[in-house]
């Protein structure tokens, strides 16, 4: 008797009617932590490795601030953008989701063609990957960021067509407030990137 | 785990106002406007006072885009995404210290006595 009592205690016996994707918000944010520890080991990479120049380039020779200045609007712009299409969302608002997402989607655009521009640039100047142990760190760093984005603008393209052809469905506001997490999350990573990389490494 | 939140039923997680955008992206703006313009000015001279101050303004502006873009809070899936932010956070941390002090000590304790000019 006292056994069944304790299982009842310590064990969900009884089946809950759960909606479809109650959890999958949680579930997504737990993803994004584990992604959030893939950047804690590339930032203590970097921060190892960001000093062994191999008497090449170092970031004060490489870096320009103002670019990485207008990189981080354009990141900044793109969140807050998002936010207006969640609530326009909220609001029930298609045409108006769809017009903000396309917002974003310009300014997350603009962020890959200005980090793509100053890679190339990089690069082009001999300052690749495989110059030294510092760059093999920066390019991995701040291309996994970029990648990132990348995934996160064909999503969210893919999103557009669903929301087009679906409209504003309960998966679609799911999936939506899905991408909003990854989007603002990838903007709190860059404040790491533009503080610990950009901005210490001309400091330093 | 026993009462699971069945009040709201198609629960996005997402109440969010414009206000609390336009407040976060105002507050971002500044804190990612000061250190660079500190940085790209020199306006601290000492450098590692400088980094201290840039490093402080980044951990303001993540709190800042934690509770105003992420809508973090302890009240929503009955706290389990703060709690598995904060185990992060403590991850993230060990990882990080426990990488830089090893590899410090590594590199001083592993200093060749004589190389050319290289570290």
């Amino acid at each position: 008797m006292s056994t069944a009592n304790l299982t009842e205690q310590y064990y969900d016996l009884h089946e809950h009617a759960h909606p479809d994707g109650y959890s999958t918000t949680l579930g997504f944010w737990i993803y994004l932590m584990s992604d959030c520890l893939i950047f804690g080991m590339l930032f203590a990479v970097f921060a190892v490795l960001g000093g062994n120049l191999a008497a090449g380039p170092g970031p004060r020779d490489l870096f320009e601030l103002p670019l990485v200045a207008l990189n981080t609007t354009m990141l900044l712009f793109s969140s807050i953008t998002y936010g207006f299409a969640m609530i326009a969302m909220q609001k029930g608002s298609k045409q108006g989701l769809i017009g903000w997402l396309l917002i974003t989607l310009v300014f997350g655009l603009a962020f890959l063609s200005i980090e793509m521009y100053e890679f190339h640039h990089l690069i082009e100047e001999g300052a690749g990957p495989q110059r030294s142990a510092f760059l093999s760190a920066f390019f991995t760093l701040v291309g996994t960021h970029g990648l990132h984005v990348t995934f996160g603008a064909i999503w969210l393209v893919t999103l557009l067509f669903q929301v087009g052809k679906h409209g504003l469905t309960a998966a679609n506001q799911r999936r939506l407030a899905c991408l909003s997490l990854f989007w603002h999350f990838l903007d709190v990573v860059w404040i790491g990137v533009f503080t610990f990389v950009y901005l210490l490494g001309v400091l330093r | 785990m026993a009462n699971h939140s069945h009040d709201h039923g198609h629960d996005t997680g997402f109440h969010a106002t414009t206000k609390d955008y336009v407040i976060g992206f105002v507050l971002a703006a500044i804190l990612t406007a000061i250190p660079f313009w500190l940085v790209m000015n020199g306006i601290i001279a000492d450098k590692q006072t400088a980094a201290l101050v840039v490093t402080a303004f980044a951990a303001v502006q993540v709190v800042v885009h934690m509770i105003y873009f992420l809508h973090l809070s302890g009240k929503v899936e009955g706290g389990w995404n703060v709690m598995a932010l904060l185990f992060t956070i403590l991850l993230v941390v060990i990882i990080l210290s426990g990488t830089v002090w090893v590899m410090f000590h590594l590199n001083h304790n592993m200093m060749p006595v004589k190389m050319d000019g290289m570290g």
